[in-house]
């Protein structure tokens, strides 16, 4: 019975395949049981084991290499890194739940981090708070303007650009650029922050060109390529001609606006590589500085909790938290002049960008002609408004 | 080799073969993700072990473990239950939105007006009700009209978040709250705890009870029975009288049910709110736990548990092999594409499937 033969063949076969496989998998995991412990007290030598080295992990939400947010901060981490006694761990992508609350507890108890960076916005409440209740010992600084004074725990510390101010720049820059004055602004979600980096803009545009206006088409999450491409897409359609944006990535944004042959402005990092042509300029953050300084007052042994470090550490342009992308070559030279002109007024400290008589889009007024708010000011940070000459509403 | 083949009885095959198969999958895509690491630059040896120590070495990793495969546990149940009616839905993670809102709305409104025990039990309620009613759309749009309902309820996906979102940064947003558009902060009485002496919340528990509970309606009930029936073989399920609409509609509501429950746990015990930080793959990641415990709900357990480990592995693989970010997905896609191909093994290899004529 040939087929029979031939049937016992195949069997035989397949259950030594079997028992290999098996084999292979046991020898594979007694491998890995005895290659764990090995593994882990090497890492305890290291990290634990020299005591004058600290321990400062970092944490983002989305990848390392995202053109944007992340980037922007792994960035700042390298220089940390940098600093002699500073050994940095760092963790990518990391979502907004209980896995950052395990990631930061497996930073702090497996390799012994004395200083965490979680740097995403949304990490913020709960969970920093969560741990810093539970490990008082342990520094946390987070980018945002969320920590308030005697309300959050001593071991935790803000630090935050106004970034804004390099978007106004920015904004002087698109008012040259573009031909009518048709602004577009890619925009995540309508929370303060974002608010005030579309207004800013739109106000460095509106300083060399009253009749600019700045569309803005909010995507409603921070990272979806689909929708950026369509907005930014039919920004192009209606005959705007410069686009900036305010998304966790802004690759698609600046790519999109490359092919169709408009301008662009960066955000969060810098993203000339991705537009030879159209890339104007961009508000850039500069974690490199605050990144390094924070590293040297570690290792001099200062901290949040013996109040050596600032809990509320802000700055603009003229701190080194932030920073413009180098102009590229369709940047004119007024257009460089007057950019320059307007930097030199926030070095300086004499320019403020929210100063009367402001109206908001609708028609209310914001601010009277006597009236400004200085960059502090707590106002700014629960703005729900957009400025005159913004189309668009924070409703969608 | 005769003897031992005589020695193991059909039945006793056919249940081995529902173990070794998986096991030897997972083994398989063991040997794929070292050779990943291996090319990646790291050792895959040092990277299994350390897989091991991040997920099952301590009882630290073992909660970090359990924390993680708590809500899969109840995701995975959305595909499982109407996969036994032959059904698939990949709506989890719209159905675990939902549940989530529908838990926050009552959460919200019941405030501390009922006991605490009471306002979560409403929540509970809640959550499986919106999540039920969310995936028996997808189930009587097959049912009625013929609509696929592997694609019905992905989109329905879709909408679900959509919904949410708009609700979030409109009528139900806390201004007060500028992290991200959500809604208002539950009251602290009402939030789920942890179990007593862990950091794990008590959502795990529910996952073990739901799962419990779907086991034993699926395999030692009348209407488990008619289920599974039906999804052996729906013309005959017709011939002999089953309700096959009813239990359409009903297998479905009970599979998104424990999907919102899954989302009512997030906000209970997590969130403390809604917002988009409740779209975080739970129900994708359910899809997977699924297909991987050929949808019966005790291995789903184990296997949340296990996909728990893997994902709590995640950071290790950074940390200490500078592996990239993606590598826990990748280890995640490889895992699912070789237990997808066992899969189409079962009943094709010989020795299992021998019966007693030869």
């Amino acid at each position: 019975m040939p087929p029979r033969s031939s049937f016992r063949f195949s069997r035989r076969q397949i259950i030594r395949g079997l028992l290999a496989t098996t084999a292979f998998g046991a020898a594979t995991k007694l491998n890995a049981c005895a290659a764990g412990p090995t593994e882990s007290t090497d890492g305890a030598e290291e990290t634990g084991g020299t005591a004058d080295e600290i321990v400062v992990g970092f944490i983002y939400v989305g990848p390392k290499d995202d053109f944007g947010y992340n980037q922007a901060h792994a960035e700042g981490a390298a220089a940390m890194a940098a600093v002699p006694g500073i050994k940095i761990i760092e963790e990518a992508s990391v979502p907004e739940t209980t896995a950052v609350l395990e990631t930061m507890r497996s930073m702090i108890e497996i390799d012994g981090a004395q200083v965490l960076f979680p740097t995403s916005f949304g990490y913020f409440d709960p969970y920093i708070l969560e741990l810093a209740a539970e490990f008082p010992e342990v520094q946390f600084f987070h980018a945002g303007g969320l920590y308030q004074e005697d309300v959050h725990p001593e071991n935790v510390g803000s630090y935050f650009g106004y970034i804004d101010e390099a978007q106004y720049v920015a904004g002087v820059v698109a008012g040259h650029a573009s031909k009518d004055g048709n602004l577009g602004f890619v925009a995540a979600k309508p929370i303060p922050q974002v608010l005030r980096n579309i207004n800013s803009f739109t106000l460095g545009a509106k300083s060399v060109n009253p009749d600019a206006t700045t569309q803005v088409i909010f995507t409603g999450d921070w990272a979806l390529p689909v929708k950026e491409a369509e907005a930014t897409n039919s920004m192009a359609d209606q005959g705007i001609d410069v686009v900036t944006c305010h998304v966790d990535s802004p690759k698609v944004v600046i790519e999109t606006a490359e092919k169709r042959g408009i301008f662009s402005s960066g955000y969060h990092a810098d993203q000339s590589p991705l537009a030879p042509k159209g890339y104007l300029t961009g508000a850039e953050w500069d974690w490199v500085s605050i990144y390094t300084f924070l590293g040297e007052q570690f290792v001099e042994g200062k901290t949040l909790m013996a109040g050596d470090i600032d809990h509320i550490l802000r700055g603009g342009l003229a701190d080194d938290f932030c920073k413009l992308s180098a102009y590229g070559p369709a940047v004119s030279d007024e257009a460089k002049a007057d950019a320059d002109a307007a930097k030199e007024k926030f070095l300086a400290g004499e320019l403020v960008i929210y100063e009367g008589e402001l109206k908001d889009n609708t028609g209310q007024s914001i601010l009277s002609a006597d009236e400004k708010y200085e960059q502090q000011n707590i106002e700014l940070e629960k703005m729900d408004w957009l400025i005159e000459g913004v189309k668009g509403s924070i409703d969608g | 080799m005769v003897s031992l083949s005589q020695r193991v009885s059909v039945p006793a095959r056919r249940s081995l073969e529902a173990i070794v198969l998986p096991v030897a999958a997972l083994a398989v895509a063991l040997i794929i993700f070292g050779c990943f690491c291996a090319l990646a630059g790291a050792n895959p040896f040092a990277v299994y072990g350390s897989i091991y120590q991040a997920a099952f070495g301590r009882w630290s990793a073992w909660q970090n473990t359990l924390i993680r495969a708590a809500p899969l546990m109840l995701t995975a149940l959305c595909t499982a239950l109407p996969a036994r009616l032959g059904l698939v839905i990949i709506g989890n993670e719209g159905a675990l939105v939902m549940g989530g809102l529908a838990a926050v709305v009552v959460g919200l409104n019941v405030g501390t007006s009922l006991p605490p025990l009471v306002a979560q039990g409403a929540m509970a309620l809640a959550g499986m009700v919106a999540g039920g009613l969310w995936i028996m759309l997808a189930g009587a749009l097959r049912h009625y009209r013929g609509v696929n309902e592997t694609i019905s309820s992905l989109l329905l996906n879709y909408i679900a978040i959509a919904l949410m979102n708009h609700l979030v940064e409109g009528p139900m947003r806390d201004t007060s709250f500028v992290t991200k558009p959500s809604s208002a902060q539950l009251d602290p009485s009402i939030v789920l705890g942890t179990i007593p002496g862990t950091r794990i919340h008590f959502g795990l528990l529910y996952g073990l009870i739901v799962c419990v509970l779907a086991y034993y309606l699926i395999q030692r009930t009348t209407f488990g029975f008619a289920a599974r029936t039906a999804g052996g073989n729906i013309r005959a399920a017709r011939i002999a009288g089953l309700p096959v609409g009813k239990l359409t509609l009903a297998v479905c509501f009970l599979g998104g049910s424990a999907a919102g429950l899954a989302g009512m746990v997030e906000v209970a015990a997590v969130q403390k709110r809604i917002n988009e930080s409740v779209v975080s793959s739970y129900g994708y990641a359910g899809i997977l736990v699924a297909f991987v415990s050929r949808h019966n709900p005790l291995a789903t357990v184990l296997v949340a548990v296990l996909l728990g480990g893997i994902l709590a592995s995640g950071g290790i693989l950074q940390r200490a092999h500078d592996l990239p970010d993606a590598t826990v997905l990748v280890f995640q896609g490889i895992v699912f594409l070789c237990v997808l191909f066992s899969d189409s093994l079962y009943g094709k290899l010989p020795w299992f499937r021998e019966m007693g004529e030869n």
